[in-house]
């Protein structure tokens, strides 16, 4: 039992309890703020195993960006302020299947690696997973790039009606899309923000 | 460093996302519990670069790719995959308030999966 054992166990047990938290709470905003508690905790077992420039971004992108996101769609959706009773479906065969995986991959960890002890990596450095970026993985970094553009403009195009073709009802109605307009500006720019975010550890 | 501890809870944290995504009815949860089940691959990848770099030990990583480069990327699939989810969040909330703007409801066992005659 190192400190960095220590550290670790109590990091862990913040992230999974607040990540349960998250799967039960019944209001819809208190589940995102126990999403930041958890991806921050999260942030912290990276930085504990030596991985400081992943947990910044976790914290940059993750907390930053994600779950600002994620509250910003909640309240787009006028979901209402007090605890909401028609979140969850009935429990049916759900709980089990969770606990079933968890269970399971857990146990497979621990017959894996038991209870060796590694040694404590040197706190990684920008430089180094810079070189391992651009040196080994430089064609998936260009590939996930190409994918961050047609997201950025699948998301636009999603979120605009009157850019899509829509050539099926030719002379009935063209009413509906007229009340939906109000909406309408206030969309392109979440995606957009998100990717901006996304490309700084890209 | 025991590095049974981090593989523990990212199962932990696998296993009640997978609950989450099953168990929510609200498509914004269901996001929420996504990024969970992202979170635990993420962090099985950095764990994997502590214990299995020690376990590679004088064994040249990724010597297909680039003869002289360290072994353990686990840091940069890490990137990779936030940067993925931070693309999925998007379009998922592009398509979710989309689906809101038509239907006025976000619970995702009332979407309608065969084509109908929906009056929006």
């Amino acid at each position: 039992m190192t400190v960095a054992d220590i550290l670790m166990i109590a990091l862990g047990a913040l992230a999974v309890g607040s990540g349960a938290l998250v799967v039960t709470s019944t209001h819809l905003v208190r589940s995102g703020l126990y999403l930041v508690v958890s991806l921050g905790a999260i942030a912290g077992l990276y930085l504990v195993l030596g991985a400081e420039l992943v947990a910044w971004v976790q914290v940059l992108v993750y907390v930053g960006a994600v779950v600002v996101l994620l509250l910003f769609a909640v309240m787009l959706t006028r979901a209402p302020v007090g605890p909401s009773t028609d979140l969850d479906r009935p429990i049916g065969p759900s709980a089990l299947i969770g606990a079933g995986i968890g269970l399971g991959l857990a146990a497979l960890f621990v017959d894996a690696f038991h209870w060796i002890e590694y040694p404590q990596r040197d706190p990684g450095t920008a430089e180094r997973l810079g070189e391992q970026i651009f040196g080994t993985w430089v064609l998936p970094f260009e590939v996930l790039s190409i994918l961050l553009l047609s997201a950025l403009v699948g998301a636009i195009v999603l979120s605009r009606p009157d850019i899509g073709a829509r050539p099926a009802p030719p002379v009935e109605e063209p009413e509906p899309d007229e009340p939906e307009d109000p909406e309408g500006p206030e969309e392109p720019e979440a995606p957009q923000d998100e990717e901006k975010d996304a490309e700084v550890p890209a | 460093m025991h590095v049974t501890i981090p593989y523990v809870v990212a199962a932990a944290l696998f296993g009640l996302g997978v609950y989450g995504v099953l168990r929510r009815r609200n498509a914004i949860l269901v996001l929420m519990a996504v990024e969970l089940m992202l979170n635990a691959v993420n962090l099985i990848l950095v764990t994997a670069d502590v214990s299995l770099q020690s376990a590679l030990r004088g064994v040249p990583g990724e010597a297909w790719a680039a003869p002289n480069s360290q072994a353990g990327s686990g840091g940069v699939f890490a990137l990779f995959v936030i940067v993925l989810a931070a693309a999925e969040v998007g379009v998922g909330l592009a398509i979710v308030l989309q689906y809101y703007r038509m239907r006025k409801a976000v619970a995702i066992d009332e979407v309608p999966l065969a084509e109908e005659q929906v009056t929006e």
